[in-house]
């Protein structure tokens, strides 16, 4: 059986296209206005990787904040949308079998999914901030002056601890900048961003209960400054699969094969 | 967000006596605003104040209780916006209640709103003042109100009851001094009013109002009892206008008749299996007053065969319930004799009233948990919705602790952020979103657009 899982995100559109199981193609994309248009552009790129046309998919699920521009919407056409909670708590669990807890964190967003058996026991959600999301390490990379993939590594580096305490991504980068002022090095501030970071998404998913399997999933998984704080928050080692970016489109893929779960 | 699917469906159909729910809170805004053209007297003080008290003044009294006005206006958002906005102006913060702050800026306009949303010129003063003490933002209210009013050139004299005793656990001799101190206090006010209105108070009045309340509240708590049936004859989206009744006038008679209507309307539901969701599939309870700006995050619900039965907070603001030997919650039984004298009728007021399962938000977390526990097993539910609300301190604080407790019990519990008079601290589409993956992890898909 074919079928695809498309995830149209905060900022990016994913696409998974899986075969029997096992992912033939995956494609991503900045997510424009338009959200219809830069989903179908993705699913093309993904169905063009794979060499097959619309009909050859059985089943479509879309997730994601936008999941629902593509609901039986031509070109994708898609059969069904689900949350995105659900979607990653299947495609984490297709991935990483053990997991207990799926902590999701994305462009706008930040999760944590109590996870057993590929189903949703409990979750979190941060709400109306910022802060607890990829945004955030995206306005700080830009007060630093540096690329947003370097902000990790370089945050590897600092062998110091600066507390951040503003709770707002906004009055965050007002601080970022008088620890420039105050000849703070750009290493020591990125350790603090993600330092930060990782301690509101700790605090958040610690309210539904950390068990292992821990796996991290979304955007900033891809962040390797982020995940060293993040285990120290929460205690614990934490999985990041391979394409960790994809996991929600893969678990609507896996979710449209299994259309009476 | 799911696909949808067919369900059976039961019957339904509106309440009958809905209109006559509609007219009794019409005419209760509209009699206050009028009270003084028919030679009546106008009181303030809160929902949960000792309303049977000013009562004895005579028939032609008319209240405003503070916390459903503060509802009505946030029910109608573009008049709520101007009075957050008038009381911002004036300095006070939006952390405060959100009721208390709806309910000073309609003062500070100088306007009234009507149930229908009419906005009239010329906030109404009352006469006097008489309120409980039950929060802190309830000890602060009325003495603004006094404040706002002399501003206005006109002095308002208040009286106000410390109600702070606790919840009793089951009034033991031992706790007779609770009782004692609150009916001191409710003495000393009955000469109070005496002295601020210039009338004879009337004991029979007294002892009238005071049995009404009893059955009043006896009854709502019989109503929501009678919600453990399924299909649901009531949803909690319609008991929001019902159980107001009681926050409004629960001494008067006509309260206690509406009651009597809508119990005996429920209880042939029930017989004939209307539903009040045809779809129904899925119980939950809520906590807490909803995001009154929001409801329509209940018909959202729907979509998905939902019905809200009810929270502690419909069946307990005015119901009055007890735990029974075999560890079930059931309607208080109703004192055996309507009191005929001033102390007698204060005694069973004060002994009744401090029962009210609300202090237990106050006082005793998880005696909360434990009421609610009670009513997901009794009532069926299938999972919980709290309202994070942060327009009420008084309601929400332990509200943490509660889903803890509730988690515990193995009921699936879903937080939610929002504010009951503040529509500003309710982000719709994010809580919509995150109640359709709630929904959807517990199995649920939308079965109707």
């Amino acid at each position: 059986m074919i079928t695809a899982g498309v995830d149209v995100g905060a900022k990016f559109a994913k696409v998974v296209i899986l075969k029997d199981g096992q992912v033939i193609a995956r494609a991503k994309t900045l997510v424009g206005f338009d959200l219809l248009k830069s989903a179908s552009d993705v699913f093309e790129t993904a169905l063009k990787e794979a060499g097959l046309s619309r009909s050859d998919i059985q089943r479509v699920v879309a997730t994601g904040m936008g999941g629902n521009a593509v609901l039986q919407k031509p070109p994708i056409n898609a059969d069904e949308a689900v949350s995105v909670v659900v979607a990653a708590a299947a495609g984490a669990y297709h991935v990483v079998p053990t997991v207990k807890t799926v902590i999701d964190v994305g462009a706008e967003e930040g999760r944590g999914i109590k996870v057993e058996g590929g189903k949703v026991r409990d979750f979190v959600i941060n709400e109306r901030c910022a802060a607890g999301a990829g945004t955030f390490i995206e306005a700080m990379a830009r007060a630093l002056e540096v690329k947003v993939e370097d902000l990790g590594p370089l945050s590897l580096k600092s062998l110091n601890t600066i507390p951040m305490n503003a709770q707002c991504c906004v009055f965050a980068e007002s601080e970022v900048v008088s620890l420039i002022h105050s000849k703070v090095s750009k290493e020591d501030i990125s350790k603090a961003i993600h330092d930060a970071i990782a301690g509101r998404i700790s605090s958040m998913v610690l309210r539904i209960g950390v068990e292992k399997d821990v796996v991290l999933i979304g955007g900033c998984a891809l962040n390797p400054g982020f995940i060293p704080p993040l285990e120290k928050e929460l205690h614990t080692s934490i999985i990041v699969p391979e394409f960790p970016e994809y996991v929600s489109a893969l678990g609507a893929a896996v979710i449209a094969a299994n259309p009476s779960r | 967000m799911a696909s949808t699917v067919e369900v059976k469906e039961y019957p339904t159909e509106p309440l009958k006596c809905w209109d006559q729910a509609k007219n009794l809170r019409k005419n209760y805004y509209e009699d206050y605003l009028h009270a003084h053209e028919k030679g009546g007297l106008r009181w303030a003080g809160g929902a949960w104040s000792f309303s049977s008290i000013p009562a004895g003044l005579g028939e032609d009294i008319y209240c405003i209780t503070g916390e459903p006005y503060g509802a009505t206006i946030a029910f109608f958002k573009d008049f709520a916006a101007k009075c957050h906005d008038a009381t911002e102006a004036a300095g006070f913060p939006r952390t405060l209640c959100a009721y208390m702050r709806n309910y000073w800026g309609s003062i500070l306009l100088d306007k009234y709103i009507l149930t229908d949303g009419t906005v009239v010129d010329g906030y109404p003063a009352p006469d006097f003042i008489w309120q409980d003490h039950i929060c802190c933002s309830h000890g602060k209210w009325y003495q603004l109100v006094k404040w706002l009013e002399k501003k206005r050139s006109k002095e308002v004299p208040m009286y106000c009851v410390d109600v702070s005793v606790g919840y009793p656990s089951d009034f033991s001799p031992e706790e007779d001094y609770k009782v004692d101190y609150v009916v001191g206090q409710l003495s000393d006010g009955i000469e109070w009013l005496e002295k601020v209105t210039g009338r004879k108070y009337n004991d029979s009045l007294l002892c009238d109002a005071v049995w009404n309340e009893i059955k009043a509240t006896s009854l709502w708590a019989e109503i929501c009892a009678l919600n453990q049936a399924v299909p649901a004859p009531l949803d909690e989206k319609t008991m929001y206008s019902l159980y107001v009744m009681g926050t409004l006038m629960k001494h008067r008679p006509e309260c206690v008749a509406f009651y009597e209507t809508l119990r005996d309307e429920v209880k042939d539901r029930i017989k004939r299996g209307i539903a009040a969701v045809s779809t129904e599939r899925f119980r939950v309870i809520t906590d807490t007053q909803p995001p009154w700006g929001f409801l329509k995050i209940f018909r959202e619900m729907e979509k998905y065969g939902i019905v809200s039965v009810g929270s502690l907070y419909t069946y307990g603001l005015i119901g009055m319930w007890q735990y029974q030997p075999d560890g079930t919650w059931t309607p208080k039984p109703m004192p055996p004799e309507k009191p005929q004298t001033r102390e007698e009728a204060l005694q069973t007021l004060v002994r009744w009233t401090l029962h009210k399962p609300e202090w237990a938000h106050f006082y005793q977390p998880e005696l909360k948990t434990k009421m609610m526990d009670s009513i997901v097993k009794q009532w069926k539910v299938n999972a919980v919705l709290l309202h994070y609300n942060r327009g009420c301190e008084g309601l929400s604080v332990h509200i943490a602790e509660n889903r803890l407790g509730l988690i515990n019990t193995g009921v699936p519990v879903f937080p939610f952020e929002g504010n009951m008079g503040d529509e500003r601290d309710f982000d719709l589409a994010g809580t919509m979103s995150r109640l359709t993956a709630f929904f959807e992890s517990m199995g649920l898909k939308k079965l109707k657009e």
